[in-house]
């Protein structure tokens, strides 16, 4: 809201959706810092998921929904006509709440994108992609020895940082990620949240999480949503210590969610 | 506490009594009840099955098999005979009465040689052999095994002949053809467009009142009764487009009518069965609607669809009223050489047969129904191949 943040990877202005005739975001308007990590909190239903699902328009895919507002990926309109919504997708990648590998193998998981994309001239180029893709992930070690084997045969942490390198690999600017924990167990969860603190920096990354603490330790701006508009915006330690809303704070204090 | 607990009955409940042990007596009961009706349901469906296979086999067997009598022939006699004079060598040797129309063809094939021959039987023969002939040709069969002059032996001219007059002169490789080539096209027609509907209709259209209405008239269509699909081959493929008649290409595509809708609604239920996710992780690289159906979808689908496709081609294979109304009930005598030549149909076949009068053509009515059954067994048994094939878990 009126947190200043220079030189912005994205910025949305009076966002709003409808899904037919209800109305799930209301005037959103907020920046998305180019080496932060930015975490989206609020109860269920409030809107969270789907603002992310706007910014790189995974919305368009419901038939029902209405977007109007703007939202700029460096200074450019995504909703623009001009702008093609697959090579969107590929800048702006995403991780969903549930692990959905591929059912195919680890290599052909992280392979697909840059395939599709056309990003890699031969077989050992696409074989530097997998293995830096996974690397990053953290899942290099685990799989070396069976890429071969179905994505689908991993256990869920896994899984998830499976869907995390097939993100990567098509080198995403921003990395939008939707409740990527809610479906793992408190290790793998660690997991990924060492993750993203090493993935900071590299990439802008948005995370949608309904655990308090997660937004926490691993953002460093937190935006709280409510009913479909946004609440407050700010520094993560700003916002969890010394909260400007009332709402927020009766959220993050318990009152409720 | 709330208010809720405050009225609540003090005694709390009994599990021991006796009323709730009757409860739990019933439901036991019931369960081995429902299971008692569910596994006698099983045996008699496989008991039916049973009965169908051992009456079709038993008289079936018998159309596989042809009587044979021994002819001597001397030498000289033979050499004498020139190519056209073959067929009636035959019959002044043997008479007419007790060799098959094509036995000319036996004695032709083994060339200018003596000594002994086996000859197909006429029906007459062939059917007192099987004990239910008439009294004089039973007479004849005797006459004949006390000469030690007859066997009984395979009937190639079963799998290698087509249509006849004659039931010892019949095969069924005509109308196996015949069904083969009907299959064919009903198969690129049907699957392709059938596949590609449902694709359109589950990935791409806009839900509103006109694909509501597609998709009631599509349900509709796959319940229509197919000697309805008939009429309409009959009215379009030959009165308006004047395609030939009685060939397989009006009859693989009157079925593909029939068939297109079960295969479109078989594929939209595999197609909605496909994890929404999955979608969900295509898009989020930036895959292409295209790419998603192709690369995802589709192969995910593909198991489903083709069970559907299977079900609707088995159904299309055994079906006989349309193919009445397009003319492919003719009697053809030679086996098609291509989609556009008059042909017939291994049920039309059937049918036909079974109208005959000669008794011997009881088994080869029998006889067409295995060759069916075994052509039947043989599509789905591919279609089970391919389905493992493809099958993936998610």
């Amino acid at each position: 809201m009126d947190i200043e943040t220079t030189n912005p990877k994205m910025t949305a202005r009076n966002v709003s959706v409808f899904y037919g005739d209800k109305m799930a975001i209301d005037d959103v308007s907020i920046d998305v810092g180019r080496e932060h990590v930015t975490a989206f909190i609020g109860p269920s239903g409030c809107g969270k998921s789907t603002f992310l699902r706007t910014l790189n328009r995974m919305n368009d895919t419901i038939p029902s929904a209405r977007f109007e507002g703007r939202i700029e990926l460096d200074g450019e309109d995504i909703y623009a006509s001009s702008m093609d919504v697959v090579q969107l997708r590929a800048r702006v990648g995403m991780v969903f709440q549930k692990p959905n590998p591929f059912p195919k193998s680890i290599y052909e998981n992280v392979a697909y994108g840059p395939r599709i994309h056309g990003l890699a001239a031969g077989k050992a180029e696409m074989d530097a992609i997998v293995e830096r893709s996974l690397k990053r992930a953290g899942l290099w070690d685990e799989v070396k020895e069976r890429l071969t084997e179905s994505g689908t045969a991993l256990s869920g942490g896994q899984q998830q940082r499976l869907c995390i390198a097939r993100a990567i690999a098509v080198d995403p600017e921003v990395i939008l990620m939707d409740e990527p924990c809610s479906a793992l167990d408190p290790i793998a969860t660690a997991k990924i949240e060492e993750l993203i603190h090493a993935l900071r920096g590299r990439y802008a990354i948005v995370i949608v999480t309904h655990n308090m603490q997660q937004a926490a330790r691993v953002s460093q701006r937190t935006a709280f949503f409510h009913l479909g508009t946004l609440v407050e915006y700010g520094e993560t330690t700003e916002i969890f210590t010394n909260p400007r809303q009332t709402r927020t704070k009766d959220y993050i204090t318990g009152r409720y969610g | 506490m709330s208010e809720a607990f405050d009225k609540v009955d003090p005694t709390p409940t009994d599990w021991k009594a006796e009323a709730m042990q009757r409860r739990i007596r019933k439901r036991y009961g019931a369960e081995r009840r429902f299971k008692l009706v569910g596994l006698m349901a099983v045996l008699m469906s496989a008991g039916f099955l049973a009965f169908l296979m051992w009456t079709m086999v038993g008289n079936g067997a018998r159309g596989f098999m042809q009587t044979q009598i021994r002819l001597d022939l001397p030498a000289e006699q033979v050499s004498l005979l020139d190519a056209g004079a073959w067929e009636d060598a035959v019959r002044v040797g043997g008479g007419d009465a007790i060799f098959s129309g094509i036995a000319w063809r036996t004695l032709r094939d083994r060339g200018a040689r003596g000594g002994p021959i086996w000859l197909p039987a006429a029906d007459a023969i062939d059917v007192a052999a099987k004990g239910e002939g008439t009294a004089e040709a039973e007479r004849a069969y005797a006459a004949l095994a006390a000469r030690d002059r007859v066997r009984t032996g395979i009937n190639w001219t079963f799998l290698t002949g087509s249509d006849a007059t004659d039931p010892t002169v019949v095969g069924i490789w005509g109308a196996f053809k015949g069904s083969l080539l009907t299959m064919i096209v009903t198969l690129a027609l049907a699957f392709p467009i059938g596949v590609l509907s449902a694709v359109y209709l589950e990935e791409y259209a806009p839900r509103n009142r006109w694909t509501d209405m597609i998709e009631v008239t599509i349900n509709n269509l796959a319940a229509v009764p197919s000697i309805i699909f008939g009429l309409l081959g009959l009215a379009i493929f030959l009165n308006f487009m004047h395609l030939p008649r009685s060939a397989p290409i009006v009859g693989g595509l009157t079925l593909a009518l029939m068939t297109m809708p079960v295969i479109v609604i078989a594929g939209r239920n595999a197609i909605k069965s496909v994890p929404p996710s999955i979608r969900d992780a295509a898009l989020g690289i930036g895959a292409s609607r295209i790419q998603v159906v192709s690369h995802h979808v589709l192969p995910l689908a593909l198991p489903g669809i083709l069970t559907g496709t299977i079900i609707g081609m088995a159904r299309a294979l055994g079906e006989t009223a349309p193919l009445l109304m397009i003319g492919m009930r003719a009697f053809i005598a030679s086996p098609p050489a291509g989609v556009s030549e008059p042909a017939t149909v291994l049920p039309v076949q059937i049918f036909l047969w079974s109208d005959e009068v000669s008794r011997g053509f009881v088994e080869k009515t029998s006889a067409a129904i295995i060759v069916l059954l075994v052509f039947l067994l043989a599509m789905n048994g591919i279609a089970i191949y391919l389905r493992n094939r493809f099958e993936k878990r998610w």
